[in-house]
């Protein structure tokens, strides 16, 4: 078909009227949160809301590290996350190459079963999840938040289906040229799925960073293993609270979710996999 | 370099679908056979068994006089170059090259040396840093063929790689197997479902159908004297032309024509004549002529084929193309027949036109079996 070439009204294309606003409206909650991190506590009593605080109050940052906990809630919230984004890399990638892969009796049916818990909502899971923990002996302990979270259905099943679509006569290729199981899975399958296994990381670690349930729930007396989410809790009191100050832990908390979106788009760009069959 | 021997090789799918039905073949030493046959008839079913990516059901194969049912592929010592080529996309062409003699702990010296060797007989200097992603097929091809010769295999196996190029690359790349195997020499199985291929490239050809070896021979051999109807319409293109006639006395007699020199028992007949067996006569002719009404005259150049109908002769057998059925579609067949002609006699098309059977062209099988029968 012949494009004929369009009559244009505007210098841009005309969804971008209607792209910026909701853009806009997007952002406004993180903009107001950064003007609110640098405002004094009065100026955020203040109505209407202001929205340029004069000089702004850099010192609410240092005050939320010295006043508060700080560091050792994001030393806590690092530890847990990086080990369970990591286990949850390996163990995901292990369990899913197996139901994608591997033919083993009741593979359907196991499958089919794994599937079948992400539709159980966590309410439901809440008061078992935590007796098991607590009978582990881990309540008011980082391992709490951690062994729970080891592996992630969702994680599976995402992996699973990404790697069916893997051309097998690539891993039949790898397997003729002497390499084993693992071998495959580490050299082949592993590095052309990094767009999957990036997006579920970023998902994992988002999970986690944030998750305020569960660590609210097992995390009882012990303020030294406090997470974020937690710690952030805390500057909500019964009768005040302090607007500036919670702004500023925020969005310090909010960093590395920028910094690791920021580092994992590219291989959100999925496209390599491909590449190696008939062109 | 080693033999690779079928003996009853099967393979059965749950279903139960039978892929491959008792096959029994010899691949001597060096040889390159061809393994021809239409899509579904267990061709590719073979080589992955040989390669040891399809479990056998029944019966064995062997490589270099071991039988290697349950060897796994990776100490067959085989090789093989995939219809898609499935090259790995995230390496580079080296190291695609590179993985298999990494995997079996080559040191690493030797490694760039077989590398280096194999780039240069296959000219892929120049593209040792690209990824697959940034080849043209051709050269993609030729990555793979590296890749599988570079471990210095005992049997090579190639599963249809040349379906993947244009046609002109084909004959290019069909050129250089030829060539390349001259120079390795190393037991080459190759599969494909395209009979030019199969005729021009293989010392011998095994026709495969329905999962069971129709034919093995010498791919002239194999044309001149197809053992049944199958291979007769399968090899050869366009495909022999079958006619019904019947033989009484000693006589075979197509229509109201008498067949020169063609002896066979008594009762029906299929009588098989390629297109290039059939020659415009005179009307002075004296041997057996068909008068044939021409439909359609396609010139191809250095030829021409003529499609028509022979005169006074119901229930002419037609082939159906590439069936996989063994036996011709007798009935309802009408009596149509193709010549191929120089392009300097090319006829019109509503024309008529006097053939002759040239000699030792006609090739006779029983209807009822399909099989040929042995002209005396």
């Amino acid at each position: 078909m012949v494009e004929r070439p369009r009559r244009r009204f505007l210098p841009f294309d005309p969804w971008h009227l209607f792209l910026i606003p909701l853009s806009a409206v997007m952002l406004l909650p993180l903009v107001w949160m950064v003007v609110t991190s640098l405002e004094t506590e009065a100026q955020t009593l203040h109505f209407p809301p202001i929205l340029w605080p004069g000089t702004p109050q850099f010192v609410n940052y240092l005050d939320v590290i010295r006043e508060s906990a700080f560091g050792s809630w994001f030393w806590n919230t690092t530890v847990v996350t990086v080990l369970v984004v990591a286990s949850n890399l390996v163990l995901c990638t292990l369990a899913a190459y197996a139901f994608a892969r591997i033919r083993f009796l009741g593979r359907g049916f196991i499958y089919f079963v794994l599937l079948a818990t992400l539709m159980v909502p966590l309410q439901v899971v809440l008061i078992p999840t935590f007796l098991i923990v607590k009978q582990l002996g881990l309540l008011d302990h980082l391992g709490a938040l951690v062994v729970p979270n080891l592996v992630n259905v969702f994680g599976i099943f995402m992996l699973t289906q990404f790697f069916r679509t893997l051309p097998i006569e690539l891993e039949e290729a790898a397997r003729i040229d002497g390499a084993s199981r693992l071998s495959i899975l580490l050299r082949i399958v592993v590095p052309l799925s990094l767009p999957a296994l990036a997006t579920l990381a970023v998902i994992q670690f988002l999970w986690t960073w944030n998750d305020f349930l569960w660590p609210l729930v097992t995390i009882l007396t012990n303020q030294g293993a406090f997470t974020l989410q937690l710690g952030l809790s805390t500057f909500q009191g019964a009768h005040n609270t302090q607007w500036h100050l919670v702004a500023a832990a925020n969005i310090m908390s909010m960093v590395p979710l920028i910094v690791l979106f920021l580092l994992a788009q590219r291989y959100f760009v999925r496209g390599i996999a491909t590449q190696g069959l008939k062109g | 370099m080693a033999r690779v021997a079928f003996d009853r090789a099967t393979k059965v799918y749950p279903g139960p679908v039978v892929a491959l039905d008792g096959l029994t073949l010899d691949v001597a030493d060096g040889e390159f056979l061809i393994l021809v046959g239409p899509s579904g008839c267990g061709k590719s079913t073979a080589l992955r068994m040989v390669a040891g990516l399809e479990r056998i059901s029944d019966g064995t194969i062997s490589i270099g006089g071991r039988v290697v049912n349950d060897v796994p592929p990776k100490d067959r010592d085989i090789a093989m170059v995939f219809q898609n080529y499935a090259l790995y996309p995230h390496m580079t062409v080296e190291k695609n090259l590179a993985f298999g003699l990494r995997q079996r702990r080559t040191k690493p010296d030797e490694v760039r040396r077989m590398v280096d060797e194999i780039s240069r007989m296959l000219g892929l200097e120049e593209l040792l840093r690209r990824r697959p992603g940034q080849l043209s097929g051709g050269q993609r091809q030729r990555v793979a063929m590296g890749r599988a010769l570079v471990r210095e295999p005992q049997v090579f196996l190639l599963d249809e790689p040349l379906s993947n190029l244009d046609a002109k690359l084909r004959v290019q790349m069909r050129a250089e197997l030829k060539r390349l195997h001259e120079r390795v020499g190393v037991t080459t199985i190759y599969v494909t479902h395209d009979q030019v291929e199969a005729i021009t490239l293989g010392e011998r050809i095994a026709v495969l159908a329905e999962g069971i070896l129709q034919q093995v021979g010498p791919p002239q051999s194999v044309y001149d004297h197809p053992a049944n109807v199958f291979v007769a319409g399968f090899i050869g293109s366009p495909p022999m032309n079958l006619l019904e006639g019947t033989a009484s006395a000693g006589r075979v007699v197509v229509g109201d024509v008498e067949l020169d020199r063609v002896r066979a028992p008594d009762g029906p007949v299929l009588v098989g004549i390629r297109p290039e067996g059939l020659r415009p006569v005179g009307h002075d002719h004296a041997g057996a002529a068909f008068e044939v009404g021409i439909d359609v005259v396609e010139p191809l150049g250095d030829e021409v084929l003529v499609h028509g109908s022979i005169d006074r002769l119901e229930g002419a057998v037609r082939m159906p193309d590439a069936e996989t059925t063994l036996l011709a579609d007798v009935d309802g067949a009408g009596s149509n027949v193709t010549i191929r002609l120089p392009p300097e006699e090319r006829p019109s098309a509503g024309s008529r036109l006097r053939v002759g059977v040239a000699p030792n062209a006609v090739r006779l099988f029983d209807p009822s079996t399909g099989l040929a029968i042995e002209t005396t």
